[in-house]
């Protein structure tokens, strides 16, 4: 913070404050994208550079190490790594026969109509006019899986891209076998490398198994996820009975048109995941820090009962307390739809306010909020009393012996120290609040519902997330408008983290908060 | 000195608090106070009234904060209470008209051993939890190892690329797991074979807090253990884990209870499976809640959710020192 700052008067300091905050936004953006070029660059010129010395390799190479080239191992065998070359030479059968027995169709068939755009797959089931006395009804004929295209398609793109990392890894070490028996040593035998993978080696050991899982589970499903979001993948064109294909944007266009009741639709619920995250965040953060302080003041009694209380809401599994809470606040619509909540009555007995929870969406976002501060006060309060407690105490030393009021104190060291801290929590807890299934889905499901506001499964207080969760299952099933909303929320998570990723690089700078 | 270390014992005895720092930083706060003490008569002399003053401001402040306090802290627990109450209620049905029950019974108890399958839900949950807890765990310390101490070449995109996977909605690729599922277990695909799959599948992403605190255990011990001629092996398993205890903890309980409080995971795996037996608490239980079954079966889910609560909750309050570690650890390095 520069000496500027301190010469602006109250309102010319946010504006300040606010410039520079966009600045370092958009200074954190341009650096991602300047990162991602310069990586692009890096990459193709690896590539280019990593052929070139294959081809040299083998133009140096003798005999052994031009064969290694296409018989993967054979290196490896002559030259005294007898099982490591038969590993290779085992990689390179079953990735011929994947290829020529399973991959290659399923990816001739992904990519037919890529670019385009028409159906995976080439027939669709249909019923033929044989008979099935077994059934009583005709034969039916299975035709091509489009999802399962699309899954194989990437899968083999994978196994692809695997096989030829291998590949290279290969021919390299044979060439440096060879090498290696030019100037007369021996290379290091199968026993001398396993133990390698305990030492030199270790990442590969520790990293292996725990990168295959997220691979295999995470990884291929994402990109087959994503590539939903160009496909026409919904109800009617449900697998394995209907193929679906390749539509290119169209699902974008959709969901972003100014006039179509799909868009406007998405913006509500847009609008409201974003307030709604806007204030879960910041209604727990602000409270859970004042009741840290409160706690955490010197002549308050029994701090410890207080806490213990507290906390358990964050001990209770969230579908306990929150079913029950959703019980508690039903009001005859929405939730359980049985009425007659115990806090429905208390609210009608003392203010003679019938509110109507799951029946009226203002109601319900205002209760879904309350209820929300009751997980996530203590959550806040914990975090907040173990930063209270790292405060330089000689600040408040120095502002009392000034003369510096309580409140006064509290804004101009807590709060500024506090924001310092936890901005990054901030952040993470503003995505995280995006992303709150639990909440929204255990206490209202959604609801309630209006048939003329949204449409395509979204009712009154779905978060996209909710909403994903109802398109890819159940009767609004529409997997084309998930993926686009999966998307979407990535690109908003996205943005924010850049922005933490900014905000913690700039404050390495900062020794000192100011 | 001699004051400070009372203090703390007075601290830790009586009234606090969560965690060693907690404690610690009471007794910063106790001295702060008796820092202030011993100044205030000697800034400009100030008067014996306005000091009063002071003090009965103090007074009034802490009875408020007092009360205050005690109020949050009954509205905090009101809910949690009901649910304890409704199920020791004689009555049937969903719909109650007042807080406590008039008929206190045992019986919904009974019948959550006897008549339901609950207790194949809750072994199911518990078998499934404690597969899930050992396998995450290994995946998430020895990824946040290799991260913190070992510099090679794929490390840096690694982390990125995890960073931006763990970006996407977890569930978003529901669907392609599901068919995947049924691919490679063709028989079973509803299983908990899938369940801890699933679970344990994405656990890497998470190593995000275990390996800030592994960035934290001094590097000076592992050239240490180097010079002496370890494996990086060995000094992962002999000197760094018996050092991160805290972390270890933190990591085996939040994998633990993730199953417990999962829905939404096996909702999808388990969607129209025909054996309710195979079950996990979560779903099992929500389905109590089901329009055509909450009159019947309400009084029974509170008696299971308390059953569920128990431990989950002893086990949290138990180990919440290690827990807080975790969060604000994480938190603040962002």
């Amino acid at each position: 913070m520069d000496v500027d700052y301190y010469g602006l008067s109250g309102a010319k300091r946010l504006t300040w404050r606010l410039r520079r905050a966009v600045t370092r936004g958009l200074k954190g953006i341009g650096g991602f994208f300047k990162n991602l070029i310069f990586g692009i660059k890096n990459f193709v010129t690896g590539i280019f550079r990593g052929v070139y010395e294959l081809v040299r390799n083998f133009l140096a190479g003798n005999f052994v190490t031009k064969l290694s080239y296409f018989i993967m191992g054979s290196g490896h065998v002559f030259r005294g790594q007898a099982v490591k070359g038969m590993i290779y030479f085992a990689l390179q059968v079953l990735f011929t026969l994947y290829t020529v027995f399973f991959g290659g169709n399923y990816l001739s068939m992904f990519f037919e109509n890529f670019f385009t755009g028409g159906n995976i797959g080439r027939t669709e089931t249909y019923i033929s006019d044989i008979w099935d006395d077994e059934l009583n009804e005709y034969l039916k004929i299975a035709g091509d899986n489009s999802f399962h295209i699309l899954l194989y398609g990437i899968l083999s793109l994978f196994v692809i891209l695997f096989f030829v990392l291998c590949y290279v890894a290969s021919v390299k070490e044979s060439y440096k076998l060879e090498e290696m028996k030019m100037i007369g040593k021996r290379p290091s035998g199968i026993r001398k490398e396993g133990a390698e993978l305990l030492d030199g080696k270790f990442h590969v050991t520790l990293l292996s198994l725990p990168m295959a899982g997220l691979f295999l589970f995470t990884v291929i499903p994402l990109f087959t996820m994503i590539l939903i979001a160009f496909t026409n993948y919904d109800a009617g064109h449900e697998v394995p009975e209907r193929l679906f294909g390749w539509v290119g944007f169209e699902n974008f266009r959709n969901m972003f048109s100014g006039t179509s009741k799909l868009g406007d639709t998405f913006r509500r619920v847009l609008s409201w995941t974003l307030i709604w995250a806007f204030l879960a965040t910041f209604t727990s953060y602000f409270i859970g820090m004042l009741l840290a302080i409160l706690i955490n003041r010197r002549g308050i009694r029994f701090k410890k009962l207080y806490r213990t209380l507290l906390v358990t809401t964050i001990a209770v599994p969230q579908f306990v307390s929150l079913l029950i809470m959703s019980k508690m606040l039903d009001s005859g619509g929405g939730g359980f739809g049985t009425g007659g909540g115990i806090i429905t009555q208390w609210i009608e007995q003392i203010f003679g306010y019938h509110q109507q929870f799951g029946l009226k969406i203002f109601d319900t976002r205002v209760a879904i909020i309350l209820v929300n501060l009751w997980i996530g006060v203590p959550y806040s309060m914990l975090l907040c009393s173990g930063i209270l407690m790292n405060i330089p105490a000689d600040l408040y030393e120095s502002a009392r012996i000034d003369g510096a009021s309580p409140a006064r104190r509290f804004f101009k060291i807590t709060l500024p120290y506090m924001f310092f801290v936890t901005g990054p929590y901030l952040i993470t807890q503003f995505i995280g609040n995006i992303n709150n299934f639990n909440v929204i889905y255990l206490l209202s499901g959604g609801g309630p519902g209006d048939n003329l506001l949204y449409s395509d499964g979204a009712k009154g207080t779905d978060l996209l997330i909710t909403w994903l969760y109802k398109l890819s299952l159940g009767v609004d099933r529409n997997y084309k408008l998930a993926s686009v909303i999966g998307i979407l929320v990535f690109a908003i998570s996205a943005v924010l983290s850049l922005i933490i990723y900014n905000r913690s690089s700039a404050v390495k700078g900062e020794d000192n908060f100011q | 000195m001699k004051q400070e270390q009372k203090n703390i014992d007075l601290t830790q005895n009586s009234q606090s608090v969560l965690t060693n720092t907690a404690a610690n930083s009471a007794a910063n706060w106790e001295e702060l106070d008796r820092l202030e003490a011993s100044l205030t008569p000697n800034i400009k002399g100030r008067k014996g009234g306005f000091r009063l003053g002071m003090s009965l401001r103090r007074t009034l402040g802490d009875t408020a904060g007092q009360i205050v306090l005690t109020l949050l802290s009954v509205v905090w627990i009101i809910p949690l209470i009901y649910l304890i109450v409704q199920s020791f209620r004689g009555e049937p049905g969903a719909w109650s008209p007042t807080f406590f029950p008039h008929e206190w019974t045992l019986d919904n108890y009974k019948r959550l051993f006897t008549q339901t399958q609950f207790p194949r839900w809750y072994f199911n949950t518990l078998w499934i939890s404690v597969v899930c807890c050992i396998v995450t765990s290994l995946f998430v310390l020895s990824v946040s190892y290799a991260f913190s101490r070992i510099r090679f070449r794929a490390r840096r995109p690694l982390m990125n690329i995890m960073l931006i996977l763990g970006m996407f909605p977890g569930f978003m690729s529901m669907s392609a797991v599901y068919f995947l599922l049924k691919i490679l277990l063709p028989m079973n695909y509803q299983s908990h074979l899938s369940l801890i799959i699933v679970y344990c599948s994405g656990a890497a992403l998470s190593y995000y807090v275990s390996k800030g605190f592994f960035d934290t255990v001094p590097r000076a011990l592992d050239e240490a253990a180097r010079i002496d001629g370890a494996s990086r092996f060995r000094t992962f398993v002999k000197i760094i884990l018996p050092l991160s205890k805290s972390i270890i903890i933190y990591t085996v309980l939040i994998s633990f209870i993730a199953p417990w409080c999962d829905y939404i995971f096996v909702s999808y795996i388990m969607s129209g499976v025909p054996d309710t037996g195979l079950y996990t608490v979560s779903l099992g239980m929500y389905s109590w809640l089901e329009r055509e079954m909450i009159q019947q079966y309400f009084t029974t889910f509170c008696a299971a959710a308390v059953i569920v609560a128990l431990p989950i909750t002893a086990l949290f309050m138990w180990l919440q020192k290690y827990y807080v570690e975790g969060v604000t650890g994480g938190a603040v390095k962002g």
